[in-house]
C-alpha cells in the first residue's frame, strides 16, 4: 500500500517502527495532491514547503508520540497565523489571521503537520461546496458530482487520498453530509465540546469543529487532541474528555439503538433506507437492541434552522464591513456606501440570502413570529431527542436523503438544496454529537449511516461506529482516483 | 413664556467601570494610551473571535445597583444590539435588553431645600464602542480614523425615570448620582475624560396632562452646566413649538456649546432598528443571594450615610456634611484629620475654605495635592500652642500646599514662627509709640481707631508675626503707663 | 409569506448590502420562498413554551480582571484596506 492510502493508527505503527519518516509521509502525500488535485480541486492553499520544513523538525526530534509527524489539512474557516484564511469567501480572498485558532494550535503542539486550507461553501453556507468563490471541489468517487458541503474539501481530500485526516465545521450537517457522500467518517461532537476560537462563526449556537477521518478510530484519536475546555471560548465545557479510543473493543451487546421513523420517509431514496436497514439488522446480529421510535418535531427543524441560523449569520458576519481586514469597495465616498458595496461585492448570492433571512427575522414586528417562534421550536426538537435518550444510547439513520448529486445539477432550487441537510440539522439544533459513517452504496456512490449520542457522549458513538466498521469492510473500498 | 407647561426629563448616564481590563477581553483600560495600543482581535471584532466576561465588571455592576437602591434579579443575560458604524468593530454591541444586572433604584436629590427621590428604571452592563477623529467637523471632513482603545470599554448604562421636573433637578440627579458612583468606588466619573457621560432625554406637557409629549434626545452634555443650559434651551424650544402649533419631531439632537443652542442630529438614515437577540458566545448570569450579600456587605460608606454620621458623630451643620462628601477622598481626608485633631468644624473651615481655594485654583483634585492631612493637623496644634498666629496659618497653609513641606519646615524656612516674647515686642512697641505722640492723644481721648493704628503699625513692623494677644496685651499697659 | 421589494430593500439596507435592481427581484422571489417553509412553523403549537436561547445548561463564565497584553498594533493594523497614524481610515461619515 502506499503511504497515502494508509490511515493515520498504520503510519504511526510505521513511523513508531522507523519504518518511515515524516518527511517521507509528507512527501508521499504532495505527490499524490499533485496527481489528482487537478481533478479534486480541495485545496484553497498548500502549504507544501512548510509542511516539509515542520516534517523534517519532527523527524530530527525523533520521538513519534501521537500524531506527531502526520498530515493533515484544515477546512478554510479555521484561522491560521501567518497562512491565508478565507472561508471560500472573496470578503477574505487575502486575509492572513495574526492569531491561531485553539484547535489548530492543539494539533501543531501535538506536532501534526499541515498540508493546506480545505475549500468549503462560503462561510459555511452550503451543502455542496458549489458555493465557494473560488471554485467548486469534485466528488472523489465520481468527478462530475458534489462532494457536498459546506466541508466539501475537507472530505474530499481525506477520500482522495491527499491527506488522512481534516478538520471541518458543522452547522447544519456540514461535516456529516460531505462525509457520507464522500465515504468517509466524519464526526460532529456535542456543542460546547470543542473549542470555537478562532473559527470563523456562521451560527453562534450552532457550529462546532469536528474530525474527518478514513476510519472510526482515526477519528476518536484527533477528537481526544482537540476537545477540551478552553478558557477562551466561553461555551467550550470544562467536562473531562474521556479516552474516545479506550471504548473501540467492537462490541455492542446490549447498546439499545433508536432508529427514527421520520428520517424514514419518502423524501430519503428508497436504496438508502435499504442500507440503513441492512446496517440495523447487523447490529442486531451483534447483539444490540434495534428499535423504531418517534421524534415528532423532525420536519420542522429545517425551517427552524433557517431561521436561528441566519438570524445569528446575520449579526457574526456584519463585522465584514471593510473597515479593518478583508476586501474593501474603493470606489465609495461614504462609509455608508462602503458598507453596502463591500459587502456587496465581497459576499456571493448564498450570503446574501442567509444574512437578509436573518435581518428580517430579527427585525421589528417579526422578531416573534420568525426568530422567537423558531428558539420555542428548538426546545421542542431538543425534547424529543431527550425523551429518546431517557431509553436509548444512541439513534442511528440516515446521513443524507440522497446520495452525492450532479455539479449545477440543484443549482437555483434553494429548497431542495437546504432538504439535503433535513437529516442532519436536528442533531446541531439539539445541541447533540453526530457522526456519518460509510455503510454501503447506492449507484456507486457512497453512502453514509448517521449515528446521534446524547450530550457529551462521544465514547458510546464512538463505540458503535467502530463494531459496525469492524463488522463490515465498507471503510476499506477507496474511489478509483488517479488510477489510470 | 412658559408656566402652563412642565418639563418632563429623564436621564441616560453611562458609567465606565474602573477595572483593570475591558469587559470582554484582557487588554487594558488605561486612560491616554496611543491610538490602537490596547486593542487585540477580540475588541477589534475579528473573524472567528469570541467574549469571556469580566467578573470585576459584573461586581461592580451590583456594587452601583446597591449603591443606588436597585434589585438585584436572579438572572441577567447579554444581548446583541446591532447596527453598522465604523467604531463598532463587531457590528453590534454586546449589552443587555430585556435581563439588566440591575432594576427599579432610586436616587435621593435635594434642590435647595426641596427633597425629592428620582427613579432608577434599571442599570444594565455594555461595551463602549471605539473613536472616530475627524478633521475638522463630522459634517465636513473627507476622512476619519478610527481608534479602538476604547472598544470593550466596561460601561454601566443608568436610566432613570423620568422623573425630573427642571434643569436644576437634573442637575442635582446627576450630581447625586455621580458622587454615588464614587463613593460606590465603580467608576472615577470623570466627565472630561468621558468615563462619565450623560443624555438627557427632554419633552413636556401642559399641567395636568397625563401622557407624555414628545420627547427628544440630547446628547453631547460635557458638563453640569452643559446639561443644565441643554435641559433649559429644549424645554423652550418644545414650548414655543407647541405655542406656534408646530409639531415636535421625536428625534436625536446634539448639544451645540459654542452656540448654545441643540441641534438636530438627523441624517438621511432611517431610524435604528436593532434587532436585539440574546447573544450566543455568552452563557447567562446566575446572580446568587449570597453573592449579592457579600457585595453589600463590602459596600463603601454612602455619602448620605456620611453626612448623617458627620452631622451625628461631629455635629457639623448639613452645608459643611455635604460639601466633606462631595467626593470619597474629600471625606477620607477629613477622616483622617479627625484621627488626630478634635475639632471638626475647624478642619471643616479649613477644608472648605483655604484648601478648596487652592485646589480649584490650580486645578487640581484633593487626591492631587502634596498637602496632607497630617500637615494640617500639624499645622493647626502649631496654631494652637501659639507658635504661629491665626493669620499666619493661612500664609502657612498655601506654602504647604505648593511645596507639600511640613508646617514645622515651613515655618523654619520663611521665619514665621510668631514673636510671642515680651522682651522682643516691648521696644518695638514703645519705639512706635514714641513715635507717633498724636495717635496716643487719640487713644487717650477715647478714639477707638488708635489701638487699631497702633497694632497694625506693630504688625507691619514684625511682618505680622508678633503674637496679636500679647501685642494687644503690651501695648495697652505701655499706653495707660503714659 | 411572500415579501415585497420595497420589505427586501429595507431588509437590504439594514444589513447593509448593495442590491442592483435584478438582485432585488431575484432575492424578493427566493426570500418570499424560504420564508413560506419557514411559515410551516406556524402550525407547531408552542404556547407556555420557553424558546432555547442557550443550548448548554451552564452559566457564570468568567475571566479574571488580569491585565494581558495587547496586540502590537502594527500586527494588527497590517490586515486594515487602509489606516492613517495608526488608526483605521475610512471615507466620510456624511
Amino acid at each position: 500500500m502506499e503511504l497515502h492510502e494508509l490511515t493515520v493508527h498504520e503510519l504511526q505503527e510505521l513511523l513508531a517502527g522507523g519504518k518511515t519518516s515524516s518527511e517521507e509521509i509528507v512527501k508521499s502525500l504532495l505527490a499524490r495532491i499533485d496527481a489528482v488535485e487537478g481533478e479534486v480541486k480541495s485545496f484553497i492553499t498548500l502549504t507544501g514547503e512548510q509542511a516539509l520544513d515542520k516534517a523534517r523538525r519532527v523527524d530530527a526530534k525523533g520521538n513519534y508520540q501521537g500524531i506527531a509527524g502526520i498530515p493533515m489539512g484544515l477546512k478554510d474557516n479555521i484561522c491560521t497565523r501567518g497562512i491565508k484564511t478565507t472561508c471560500g469567501s472573496r470578503m477574505l480572498a487575502d486575509f492572513v489571521p495574526p492569531y491561531e485558532s485553539t484547535v489548530s494550535s492543539r494539533l501543531d503542539q501535538h506536532d501534526s503537520i499541515l498540508m493546506g486550507k480545505l475549500n468549503m461553501d462560503e462561510f459555511a453556507m452550503g451543502s455542496s461546496t458549489e458555493n465557494s468563490a473560488f471554485f467548486p471541489t469534485r466528488n472523489p468517487w465520481d468527478l462530475t458530482k458534489v462532494p457536498g458541503g459546506s466541508s466539501g474539501g475537507s472530505a474530499a481530500a481525506v477520500a482522495a487520498g491527499q491527506i488522512p485526516f481534516s478538520l471541518g465545521s458543522d452547522t447544519g450537517g456540514s461535516i456529516r453530509q460531505p462525509a457520507a457522500y464522500c465515504g468517509v467518517v466524519g464526526m460532529k461532537p456535542t456543542y460546547g465540546r470543542v473549542s470555537r476560537w478562532g473559527v470563523v462563526a456562521y451560527a453562534s449556537s450552532l457550529d462546532q469543529v469536528g474530525v474527518l477521518s478514513k476510519d472510526v478510530r482515526d477519528n476518536a484519536m484527533i477528537m481526544q487532541i482537540i476537545a477540551g475546555h478552553d478558557p477562551l471560548d466561553s461555551n467550550c465545557v470544562s467536562l473531562a474528555v474521556p479516552d474516545y479510543t479506550a471504548g473501540l473493543d467492537g462490541s455492542v451487546k446490549g447498546m439499545r439503538i433508536a432508529y427514527p421513523r421520520e428520517y424514514f420517509g419518502a423524501g430519503v431514496d428508497e436504496s438508502i433506507r435499504v442500507l440503513i436497514m441492512q446496517a440495523l439488522k447487523k447490529y442486531e446480529e451483534l447483539g444490540a437492541i434495534v428499535e423504531e421510535v418517534s421524534l415528532p418535531h423532525s420536519e420542522y427543524a429545517l425551517p427552524a434552522y433557517y431561521l436561528v441560523g441566519p438570524a445569528e449569520a446575520s449579526a457574526n458576519l456584519a463585522c465584514f464591513d471593510g473597515v479593518r481586514f478583508g476586501y474593501r469597495d474603493q470606489t465609495a465616498e461614504n462609509v455608508v456606501d462602503m458598507f453596502s458595496l463591500t459587502r456587496a461585492h465581497g459576499f456571493g448570492d448564498e450570503v446574501k440570502r442567509r444574512i437578509m433571512l436573518g435581518t428580517y427575522a430579527l427585525s421589528s414586528g417579526y422578531y416573534d413570529a420568525y426568530y422567537l417562534k423558531a428558539l420555542k421550536v428548538r426546545r421542542l426538537i431538543a425534547e424529543d431527542f431527550a425523551k429518546v435518550f431517557n431509553d436509548y444510547d444512541i439513534i442511528a439513520a440516515p446521513t443524507t436523503p440522497t446520495t452525492a448529486f450532479a455539479l449545477g445539477e440543484q443549482s437555483g432550487d434553494l429548497l431542495t438544496i437546504y432538504m439535503n441537510d433535513i437529516l442532519t440539522v436536528p442533531v446541531n439544533m439539539a445541541g447533540l454529537p453526530g457522526m456519518s459513517i460509510p455503510c454501503g452504496f447506492a449507484g456507486g456512490l457512497p453512502v453514509g449511516m448517521q449515528i446521534i449520542g446524547k450530550a457529551f457522549d462521544e465514547a458510546t458513538i464512538y463505540k458503535a461506529a467502530y463494531a459496525f466498521e469492524q463488522n463490515t469492510d465498507f471503510h476499506t473500498i477507496k474511489p478509483q482516483l488517479g488510477v489510470k | 413664556m412658559s408656566t402652563g407647561y412642565e418639563v418632563v426629563v429623564g436621564l441616560e448616564v453611562h458609567a465606565e467601570l474602573k477595572t483593570q481590563t475591558k469587559i470582554f477581553c484582557s487588554c487594558s483600560t488605561a486612560f491616554g494610551a496611543e491610538p490602537n495600543r490596547q486593542t487585540c482581535p477580540i475588541c477589534s471584532g475579528f473573524p472567528g473571535m469570541l467574549p469571556v466576561l469580566n467578573r470585576h465588571v459584573v461586581e461592580l455592576a451590583i456594587r452601583a445597583g446597591l449603591a443606588l437602591n436597585c434589585e438585584i434579579p436572579p438572572m441577567c443575560k447579554f444581548d446583541r444590539k446591532n447596527y453598522f458604524y465604523p467604531d463598532l468593530p463587531h457590528g453590534y454591541q454586546v449589552s443587555q435588553f430585556d435581563f439588566p444586572v440591575c432594576k427599579r433604584g432610586y436616587v435621593d436629590i435635594d434642590v435647595k431645600g426641596q427633597k425629592k427621590r428620582v427613579g432608577v428604571t434599571r442599570a444594565h452592563m455594555e461595551e463602549d464602542a471605539g473613536k472616530l477623529v475627524h478633521q475638522g467637523d463630522i459634517t465636513t471632513t473627507p476622512f476619519s480614523l478610527v481608534d479602538l482603545n476604547r472598544s470593550g470599554m466596561p460601561l454601566l448604562e443608568i436610566v432613570s425615570e423620568p422623573d425630573m421636573r427642571s434643569a436644576q433637578e437634573a442637575r442635582a440627579y446627576l450630581e447625586k448620582l455621580r458622587s454615588m458612583l464614587l463613593f460606590a468606588g465603580v467608576s472615577d466619573c470623570k466627565m472630561q475624560e468621558g468615563s462619565l457621560r450623560c443624555d438627557a432625554n427632554v419633552s413636556v406637557r401642559p399641567f395636568g396632562q397625563q401622557e407624555y409629549g414628545t420627547r427628544c434626545e440630547i446628547k453631547n452634555l460635557n458638563s453640569f452646566r452643559a446639561l443644565e443650559r441643554a435641559i433649559e434651551y429644549e424645554a423652550k424650544r418644545h414650548m414655543e413649538a407647541l405655542e406656534d402649533g408646530i409639531e415636535i419631531i421625536q428625534e436625536t439632537r446634539t448639544w451645540d456649546e459654542e452656540k448654545q443652542v441643540t441641534r438636530s442630529m438627523r441624517s438621511k438614515e432611517e431610524a435604528h432598528d436593532y434587532r436585539y437577540f440574546p447573544e450566543p458566545d455568552l452563557p447567562p448570569l446566575f446572580i446568587s443571594r449570597e453573592w449579592v450579600d457579600e457585595v453589600r456587605a463590602a459596600l463603601p460608606e454612602m455619602p448620605e450615610q456620611a453626612q448623617q454620621r458627620l452631622a451625628e458623630v461631629y455635629g457639623l451643620p448639613d452645608y459643611d456634611a455635604a460639601f466633606l462628601t462631595l467626593t470619597p477622598e474629600t471625606l477620607d481626608f477629613f477622616d483622617r484629620c479627625m484621627q488626630d485633631y478634635p475639632d471638626a468644624k475647624t478642619i471643616s473651615n479649613w477644608m472648605m475654605g483655604e484648601f478648596s481655594r487652592l485646589l480649584n485654583q490650580n486645578n487640581l483634585e484633593i487626591g492631587d495635592s502634596r498637602l496632607t492631612p497630617d500637615h494640617l493637623v500639624q499645622m493647626l496644634r502649631l496654631v494652637d500652642d501659639g507658635t504661629i498666629s491665626g493669620k499666619m496659618a493661612k500664609t502657612v497653609f498655601e506654602e504647604m500646599f505648593n511645596s507639600g513641606q511640613k508646617p514645622q519646615e515651613v515655618i523654619k524656612e520663611k521665619g514665621l514662627v510668631q514673636i510671642s516674647d515680651a522682651d522682643t515686642l516691648q521696644p518695638l512697641i514703645e519705639d512706635i509709640v514714641k513715635a507717633n505722640p498724636k495717635v496716643v492723644e487719640d487713644y487717650k481721648s477715647g478714639k477707638g481707631k488708635a489701638m487699631g493704628f497702633f497694632v497694625g503699625q506693630i504688625m507691619k513692623a514684625t511682618k505680622g508675626q508678633a503674637n496679636p494677644a500679647l501685642v494687644n496685651e503690651l501695648l495697652k499697659k505701655t499706653l495707660d503707663d503714659i | 409569506m411572500a415579501l415585497t421589494i420595497k420589505e427586501v430593500e429595507h431588509v437590504a439596507q439594514l444589513a447593509r448590502l448593495n442590491l442592483t435592481e435584478e438582485e432585488k427581484i431575484k432575492f424578493t422571489e427566493q426570500l418570499s420562498s424560504i420564508l413560506n417553509y419557514a411559515d410551516t412553523l406556524k402550525a407547531i403549537p408552542t404556547e407556555g413554551i420557553e424558546p432555547l436561547t442557550h443550548i448548554l445548561p451552564i452559566n457564570n463564565v468568567f475571566r479574571e480582571d488580569q491585565p494581558g497584553p495587547s496586540m502590537d498594533r502594527e500586527e494588527i493594523l497590517a490586515n486594515a484596506p487602509l489606516a492613517e497614524d495608526y488608526q483605521y481610515k475610512v471615507p466620510k461619515i456624511m
